[in-house]
């Protein structure tokens, strides 16, 4: 493929950022979520 | 941890439930298979030869990124409007800013590059470029005051009245950069997406990333919001706790006098 | 009875425009800090483009620049001669409607703003020597009035926004910047236009006005509702 360096790494761009982000937002809820009773979670 | 779980038998440790898994799931599925079409099985463009493959990421998630600026407006406004002035459209509002803020971002950078490949450019000062560039800008700064502190109704407030002058902003910024270049030079671009030309299999894998990314945005929205419900949960109960103990710091103060 | 009502709104709105310009005429904050700095900012834009060609091309484009920076300054200033007493609290506790203290300091800013703009405009024709031209005279002073009135009326609104904040020194740029960005293009242009530095005829610099009014005009009623939410907690 020709300039595969431009198509993959937009690609890599996209899909790693959107994971890193997801990532560190669910552990980060996860660590709250065990801090608060599950009273206050309406999902529950 | 200073609280111990309270309430079911079985404390939940997570904002996942069944249905974010079948978002999770559904998402995925389309991911892989818009990976499978965009890089594989999608034939490469005439005009813009395997360039074209970007595409298939850089649309989609400009569209997530307009629908998730849409949402925070809808719900900045529902917020204002309702007389509950309930904190779940607040929440809502930022959670869709904060997934919006990633989508735009990464429709920057897809875009830079894609130019790059076909105009021989990162950028070119298109009205469109640039007022998406505006609105990048314009929401990072709502983010920010989000941030600010205060009260939760205060944030609301604060964030709402903002995201509604972002929407007065944003048209005002784009016509006049349009009336700014039409007025010296057309633009020496053509436009790329909305090619009508579009044979059957790309606009397949591209309708196939709209989906696709229209889950993971419902999927990460759900997870965001519920995780601001944790955060507001905890700022409560955090000022609730240290209230009780200035009570009875009080209390034993007054009782030794 | 309403004719009365609007005649008291009216007088609170003043008074409060008078009291700003008053502070104002006692500290000199303006004429001696903000329009030297500003100067200093035009006098830093002539070393970075280091060419009296171009830069005579950019000298309009070079004035706005300089008072969108002092439009930070400024703001900050006013909602800081606010916040620093609690004298925002008292006027709201004292029952003024938040819609006449927005049009008053947004009236006292414009002052200053207009003030600031013809200092910054003679130096521009000083240090970078574009020539004035007559029939460009009624184009350039559109565009003070009408530019002067939405940098005002936004600025107003964002200091409402963040004043009283820790850390606004750093969000009011980064909230006021993009909203301006038209005001920076359209004044721009007309002014290159009233001027002719890029070529341009007189008559090509009155859409702008039209853009300028129309973003003051959204910017007056943004403000009108907005800005009671925004100070009211």
């Amino acid at each position: 493929m020709e300039d595969a360096g431009f198509v993959i790494g937009s690609y890599v761009v996209v899909f790693g950022g959107i994971a890193a982000y997801a990532a560190t937002m669910i552990s980060r809820a996860r660590r709250l979520a065990r801090r608060v009773p599950d009273a206050d979670k309406p999902w529950t | 941890m200073a609280n111990a779980p309270a309430g079911g038998i079985t404390p939940t440790h997570d904002t996942g439930t069944r249905v974010t898994q079948v978002f999770g799931t559904l998402a995925a599925l389309g991911v892989a298979w818009l990976c499978a079409f965009g890089l594989l099985f999608s034939p490469a463009d005439r005009d813009q030869r395997e360039s074209v493959r970007i595409m298939y990421v850089h649309v989609p998630s400009a569209w997530v990124a307009y629908l998730a600026f849409g949402v925070t407006a809808v719900a900045s406004a529902l917020y204002l409007l309702r007389s509950s002035h309930s904190l779940t459209w607040d929440r809502l509002a930022g959670a869709s800013a904060e997934i919006g803020v990633l989508f735009m971002g990464v429709t920057l950078v897809t875009g830079m590059l894609w130019g790059r490949l076909s105009w021989g450019v990162f950028w070119t000062w298109d009205a469109r470029l640039t007022s998406t560039a505006f609105l990048f800008v314009t929401f990072l700064g709502y983010l920010a005051v989000r941030r600010l502190g205060g009260t939760q109704h205060q944030r609301a407030k604060r964030s709402a009245v903002l995201a509604m002058l972002g929407v007065l902003e944003i048209p005002l910024v784009h016509f006049s950069v349009r009336l700014w270049r039409s007025l010296h030079q057309d633009a020496t671009v053509a436009r790329i997406d909305g090619d009508p030309d579009l044979d059957g299999l790309m606009l397949f894998s591209l309708f196939v990333g709209l989906i696709a990314f229209t889950l993971l945005y419902v999927w990460l929205v759900i997870h965001r919001q519920r995780a601001l419900v944790l955060e507001d949960a905890l700022e409560d109960h955090g000022l609730d706790a240290a209230l009780v103990e200035r009570r009875a710091e009080a209390a034993l103060q007054g009782g030794g006098r | 009875m309403a004719e009365r009502i609007r005649w008291i709104r009216w007088q609170r709105t003043r008074a409060i425009a008078a009291k700003d310009l008053r502070v104002e005429l006692r500290g000199r904050v303006l004429l001696n800090q903000v329009i030297p700095f500003s100067v200093l900012v035009l006098v830093l834009f002539g070393f970075a483009v280091d060419d009296d060609g171009i830069a005579q091309r950019v000298a309009p484009g070079l004035i706005w620049m300089a008072t969108l920076f002092s439009l930070l300054v400024m703001v900050q200033r006013t909602f800081a001669v606010e916040a620093a007493d609690g004298a925002l609290d008292s006027l709201r506790v004292a029952g003024v409607d938040p819609t006449v203290i927005f049009w008053g300091k947004a009236m006292a800013l414009a002052v200053q703003l207009a003030v600031l703009e013809i200092v910054l405009f003679a130096a521009a024709i000083i240090l970078f020597a574009p020539t004035l031209r007559v029939s460009g005279v009624a184009l350039l002073t559109a565009t003070w009035i009408v530019s002067t009135a939405g940098l005002a009326l936004v600025g107003t609104l964002y200091g409402g926004l963040t004043a009283g904040i820790q850390g606004r020194e750093t969000l009011l740029p980064l909230l006021v910047f993009p909203v301006v960005a038209p005001v920076l293009i359209g004044a721009t242009r007309a002014v290159e236009s009233g001027l002719g530095t890029t070529g341009a005829a007189v008559s090509e610099g009155w859409p702008w006005i039209g853009l300028l009014t129309v973003f003051g005009a959204a910017f007056a009623a943004g403000g009108t509702l907005a800005f009671g939410p925004l100070i009211d907690d």
